[in-house]
């Protein structure tokens, strides 16, 4: 009888000892992700008075708590929306090779590292009351009294927006370099104008893409928080669901009930994604190559 | 859009950063022509191509259907059909789809469109993979449907753009057959860009052989087969052995021999000068002495490395089977010994 080395041996059951290498990295979401996600579902179970439940009750039985879902949604979806329709012309205008094109791409990205608090403090600055839009139309006579840009649902609008363009932005143009040019010439030659070629070729490919872009900006929107405070109206029209957390946490000192929040949260932001994956999957999600070579 | 007469390529040139990849390409072609432009790589044989495609704007010159000017307008308004070397077939449509596609971009009622594409999967022996996506297909069933896609709006001028360079040996000797049925049952005007001399010459009914960029020749496969314009043209169309010498009196001299030939262009006495013979052209029978140093079997013949006593190395094809060490006296007839300017 011959010996067979026992990787090959092992290999025969499925097992691959490289894959011990990613015990570390299994160790590190265990420990930063399910182990406190675990806990916070515990918390969120154990309230100080009542059942198991009571926490869940009191928010969806509050007004005040259950409203930050749709003030969250309200704010959430447009943007995200908004950040991936705006992204579409754009990349689709920059999926070639031109001059400046690194330039360009660095402008629009830059954004992503400003942070939030410094952007709410450049809107305060630029849309606030005594800001330079409304100082420059009160000037020309346009208008008389400031109009209201920032500290009210619009700021934290904006505030999404110039966060998340860019992140869906990157992600749309590298999903458009990801089709095979050659597709859109071969419409071409076959009689399709830019809008034909656009709409029946390009977009049919980029859609899985859009979608899953659609889902992460979303995400970013959903757990808003510094702006909603800084640029937005807290206590009123931009009282988000983290919002709600967090004064549930450290004003109210009820843990039970900002866990309960917090999933909450979570489990309103994968109703969303799982809606939006479930429509993905109706569409083709194939190669974008246009064949061999 | 309908047919023409002649379509006309006049000084066409294309720069790229400077550099020239197409240089003052004049072509004429007929209704119902197969032109073949063949070179090497990075001659500028797909620059042309993508110039009359109308995927790449022309840096000089211009392009004529009968009266009416072409590299102006964009792909979608010149109405021809175009095969690209990847197909470049839509992934997330149907076979049928993508063959329908140029017919409903174009406007054709959808009960004709719908007879159209029939016959054109019929064309292409795909009757069973009508409703598959192309990455269902192999690599020639792919090729076809680009085929069919391209020839079903029965285009003014099918553009080809190395079609057959991506498929085996075997599918590639196959589908040529295919191209050159399809050619003739439909009587397409086309336009074949291909680096491989014996798919120009098997397929075309003229060569139009470029290198640099430049037309090195323009003529039939014969023409081009048995007389090549010049050194660069003889080298790419299969005269292996070229040997670099001196042309005087009539007689072309390197190394210690000294051969009648065929002078082909001005050449100047006592100038050097460039003698090229196909492999297959040497002879077993003649006066140079010379002793095999590499045999290949190719099957019916066999291949054979020789150097004369001299020190000259000749290629050339026999079906005696000759082996390495072998003595023989090769003879290089002088009709099919063309001699060059260097």
């Amino acid at each position: 009888m011959t010996t067979v080395a026992l990787s090959h041996r092992l290999a025969d059951r499925g097992i691959d000892r490289q894959l011990l290498l990613l015990v570390p990295a299994t160790v590190f979401v265990v420990a930063l992700f399910i182990y406190p996600f675990a806990y916070g579902m515990s918390v969120s179970l154990q309230p100080a008075q009542g059942g198991t439940f009571a926490a869940y009750q009191a928010f969806f039985t509050d007004a005040y708590q259950r409203d930050t879902i749709t003030t969250t949604l309200a704010i959430a979806l447009p943007a995200a929306l908004l950040n991936v329709l705006a992204s579409v012309p754009i990349a689709y205008r920059m999926r070639g090779r031109f001059r400046g094109k690194r330039l360009l791409t660095t402008i629009l990205v830059v954004p992503i590292t400003l942070g939030t608090v410094l952007t709410a403090e450049g809107l305060l600055n630029f849309l606030g009351p005594a800001g330079w839009v409304n100082r420059l139309l009160t000037t020309i006579g346009l208008i008389d009294t400031p109009l209201r840009l920032t500290n009210n649902y619009t700021g934290v609008f904006l505030s999404l927006v110039i966060t998340g363009f860019p992140f869906a932005f990157l992600l749309v143009l590298s999903y458009l370099s990801g089709i095979d040019p050659s597709l859109e010439r071969a419409a071409a030659t076959l009689g399709a104008g830019w809008r034909q070629r656009f709409l029946r070729i390009t977009l049919p490919l980029l859609a899985p893409g859009l979608a899953t872009t659609f889902c992460l900006t979303f995400v970013l929107a959903f757990s808003v928080f510094p702006s909603a405070i800084l640029v937005g109206d807290p206590s009123g029209s931009t009282r988000v669901i983290s919002i709600a957390a967090y004064e549930a946490a450290y004003v109210r000192y009820d843990y039970a009930g900002a866990s309960a929040a917090a999933i909450i949260m979570g489990a309103v932001e994968l109703l969303v994604i799982s809606v939006v994956l479930g429509l993905r999957a109706l569409l083709y999600t194939g190669s974008t190559a246009g064949g061999k070579g | 859009m309908t047919g023409f007469d002649r379509l006309r390529l006049d000084g066409v040139t294309r720069r790229f950063a400077g550099a020239d990849a197409l240089t003052d390409l004049t072509l004429e072609i007929r209704r119902g022509e197969f032109i073949a432009l063949l070179g090497p790589s990075g001659c500028g044989k797909s620059t042309a191509l993508n110039c009359l495609a109308g995927l790449l704007p022309l840096s000089g010159g211009s392009i004529w259907r009968d009266d009416t000017r072409l590299d102006t307008l964009p792909p979608e308004k010149r109405g021809f059909g175009m095969v690209f070397q990847n197909y470049a077939l839509f992934p997330h449509m149907s076979v049928q789809k993508n063959i329908s596609f140029g017919l409903s971009m174009r406007g054709v009622p959808r009960a004709e469109a719908r007879r159209r594409t029939t016959e054109a999967i019929r064309l292409v022996h795909l009757e069973e993979h009508a409703r598959k996506l192309p990455g269902q297909l192999s690599g020639g069933q792919q090729q076809r449907v680009a085929i069919a896609r391209a020839v079903v709006v029965e285009p003014s001028l099918v553009l080809m753009d190395e079609p057959l360079s991506n498929l085996d040996a075997k599918l590639r000797l196959e589908m040529r057959t295919e191209i050159r049925r399809l050619h003739q049952s439909l009587g397409l005007t086309t336009v074949y860009v291909t680096h491989d001399q014996e798919e120009a010459l098997s397929l075309a009914d003229r060569l139009v052989v470029l290198r640099d960029g430049r037309v090195q020749q323009i003529g039939t496969p014969e023409e081009v087969h048995t007389r090549p314009a010049n050194r660069h043209v003889a080298d790419f169309i299969g005269f292996r052995n070229l040997l670099p010498g001196r042309f005087s009196s009539a007689f072309f001299h390197t190394e210690g021999v000294r051969v009648k030939g065929t002078p082909v262009g001005t050449l100047e006495d006592g100038g050097p000068a460039v003698a090229a013979i196909r492999p297959e052209d040497v002879t077993l029978t003649g006066e140079l002495d010379a002793t095999v140093e590499v045999a290949e079997y190719q099957g019916r013949e066999i291949a054979a490395e020789v150097r004369t006593d001299d020190g000259l190395v000749l290629h050339l094809r026999t079906d005696r089977r000759l082996a390495p060490g072998d003595k023989v006296r090769i003879g290089l007839p002088a009709d099919r010994l063309l001699i060059f300017p260097s």
